[in-house]
């Protein structure tokens, strides 16, 4: 639980490259770098190994948001949240852990509240589309750890987010 | 941390031997005494000459410690030093005399006499008194401290506490500390550790190293131990840490999350949010069985909860009724009774230690206020406002309060302020850098 997960350092560190740069793809390796300086490199999208934890993260989408003060899972949330299950029940030797996050708007223990009933509403979801209920555990952030930082809705809505993060393989 | 102690003497009455006016009509004269409540408070005139050093060796601890003296009273905003230049007279000894007449020609209203003296064994003696200079009076009986050399700011404190009770009648709180969360690094990346200072940003210290988050320490009522929310294991759990072993534990094995920490007044039990399944109510934990009890069964957020100074209620936060508003209940069962019905968000509430105000925080129109109302939910006053004010706490006479603030934008981050209960003399807490949740400690024995 406590060992973040490749995907989870992964995307810590295309996040912290900062939301604005949008080319997020390109940032996670093995694109070939031109020789030339300057100019504007091109190259194919990575090609994850679709059982790989990083196109769960980055194919499959690995987060769903969620609307001012609300837990409920939305149309596209819940769209994404049938691939991550269809995903995961290729992929059943992969336990998950479900982040919860809010917004900045709100005190930090209702948020981490919030966070907590958020992560929830994805696994009841998740658990409800069959995935077993002992291969998710939730965890709530809160406010602390916002993937956007400006102080307005353009920043807010991306914070009030699930994440479901990939765990190590239960079994070899 | 040293816990030396400092010892405590009244000092015995004695004439005042001063140079008296003697056409001084002493029936028109008010005594100097300030009351704190609404209203704007003009600050009184304080002489307060250089302290005695009774030997050279004492000589720069007579000078820290009345500066520590005039920085405590001065930053109430009640009382304001006269500038050295502005005297017209000198305190060349401790007994007297004093020329009251020059005190008043600059007008004075209190003079403040201090001396040190070397123990001679790593320790000093302090004294102090305090006159009220147009009754030509002294105020109390004056104090001696006799305490390690090495505590002269605590030493400080102390005369400032008594002075400042001398007065405005209320209890003192110079001689505390604040812990709080000491914040760096990215907005979306935070380093958080544990720290602990004096309440004027002395004596800083780190309690945690920063590798996972902490959130909201606060207090227990002996001032030994801090509770607070810690991420070490992964998931938000409350841990109780010991302030002079320095060791820490987690206050109950759940299965669920657990955060929002408080202490209940007799430092036994502990209130705090237990989430399961999602659902986060509040409990109370027995600390020596580890037993909790639970204390809310709503399908809603019930969080944030804090006892009552008598421990016989419990104030906390809830969104029970969609957004979130502050409740009141009795400990031990009852229906809870919704408290706060202005516009917006209400959460944080805190008790105060004198128990006449619940202070909160406000959220309302796109700002945040911390504010102050009374257990009924009457009187509400709002006593600060900003882009993100929040997590009020108590000085331990429940005349001063502190919170932090934040400020927008990536680049933003929060400071601590402090206020007295009536809105007056907002002023930012010194910090090195970032730092957010104080929690002010009991007054130090």
């Amino acid at each position: 639980m406590r060992a973040r997960t490749i995907a989870g350092v992964l995307l810590a560190s295309v996040l912290l490259a900062g939301c604005t740069n949008n080319d997020l793809f390109g940032l996670a390796g093995n694109t070939a770098k031109s020789a030339n300086s300057g100019g504007i490199d091109q190259s194919a999208l990575p090609n994850y190994e679709q059982d790989s934890p990083e196109y769960f993260a980055y194919q499959v989408g690995d987060r769903v948001f969620f609307l001012v003060d609300q837990s409920t899972i939305t149309e596209e949330a819940s769209a994404t949240l049938r691939q991550q299950a269809e995903w995961l029940n290729a992929n059943s030797d992969y336990t998950i852990t479900v982040e919860g996050h809010a917004d900045e708007q709100g005190t930090r223990e209702y948020n981490l509240a919030l966070g907590a009933r958020r992560a929830a509403a994805v696994k009841d979801f998740l658990v409800g589309v069959g995935i077993a209920t002992h291969r998710i555990s939730t965890v709530t952030y809160g406010k602390e750890r916002p993937v956007a930082a400006c102080s307005d809705e353009s920043c807010w809505s991306q914070n009030r987010r699930s994440v479901t993060l990939i765990n190590s393989e239960l079994t070899g | 941390m040293k816990h030396n102690r400092i010892t405590v003497v009244a000092l015995a009455t004695f004439a005042i031997a001063s140079i008296s006016n003697p056409t001084h009509a002493q029936t028109s004269v008010e005594p100097l005494r300030i009351e704190i409540r609404q209203g704007v408070i003009t600050p009184v005139p304080l002489a307060i000459p250089a302290f005695i050093a009774e030997s050279p060796q004492v000589g720069e601890h007579a000078q820290n410690i009345r500066d520590v003296v005039v920085a405590d009273l001065t930053g109430t905003g009640l009382f304001r030093e006269l500038p050295k230049e502005a005297h017209i007279s000198t305190v060349d000894s401790f007994n007297g005399p004093f020329n009251f007449l020059n005190w008043k020609a600059i007008n004075a209203e209190g003079l403040i006499v201090g001396a040190v003296g070397d123990n001679g064994d790593g320790r000093v003696t302090v004294k102090y008194r305090l006159f009220d200079v147009f009754s030509e009076a002294a105020m109390g009986n004056g104090i001696q401290f006799i305490a390690d050399a090495d505590d002269w700011r605590r030493i400080g404190h102390k005369i400032a506490d008594s002075i400042y009770s001398e007065i405005t009648g209320e209890k003192p709180y110079f001689d505390t500390s604040v812990a709080f969360i000491s914040e760096s690094g990215p907005k979306s990346n935070r380093v958080k550790r544990l720290a602990i200072m004096d309440h004027d940003g002395a004596n800083l210290e780190y309690l945690t190293g920063g590798k996972e988050i902490v959130l909201a320490p606060r207090f227990s009522p002996d001032g030994g131990r801090l509770i607070y929310t810690s991420y070490e294991t992964g998931v938000p759990r409350v841990q109780v840490l010991d302030l002079k072993t320095r060791q820490h534990s987690a206050i109950i094995e759940s299965a669920g999350m657990t955060f929002a920490p408080r202490f209940s007044p007799d430092g036994s039990k502990v209130l705090m949010s237990i989430t399961l399944e999602g659902n986060t109510d509040i409990y109370e934990v027995e600390i020596s069985t580890r037993r909790a009890r639970r204390l809310t069964r709503s399908v809603a957020i019930d969080t944030a909860p804090s006892y009552s100074p008598d421990g016989k209620w419990i104030v906390f936060e809830s969104d029970r009724s969609l957004k979130p508003q502050i409740y009141v209940m009795r400990n031990g069962g009852g229906e809870p009774r919704r408290i706060s019905f202005g516009q917006g968000r209400y959460g944080t509430p805190v008790w105060s230690p004198s128990g006449d105000y619940i202070a909160f925080t406000k959220q309302n129109d796109g700002r945040f206020h911390v504010g102050v109302m009374r257990a009924d939910g009457s009187s509400e006053r709002i006593l600060s406002s900003s882009f993100l004010d929040e997590g009020p706490t108590w000085a331990p006479n429940g005349r001063v309060l502190m919170f932090f603030r934040e400020t927008p934008g990536s680049e933003g981050g929060p400071v601590m302020i402090s206020v007295d209960v009536y809105g007056r003399n907002l002023r930012r807490v010194p910090t090195p850098g970032f730092a957010s949740d104080p929690a002010w400690s009991p007054l130090r024995k």
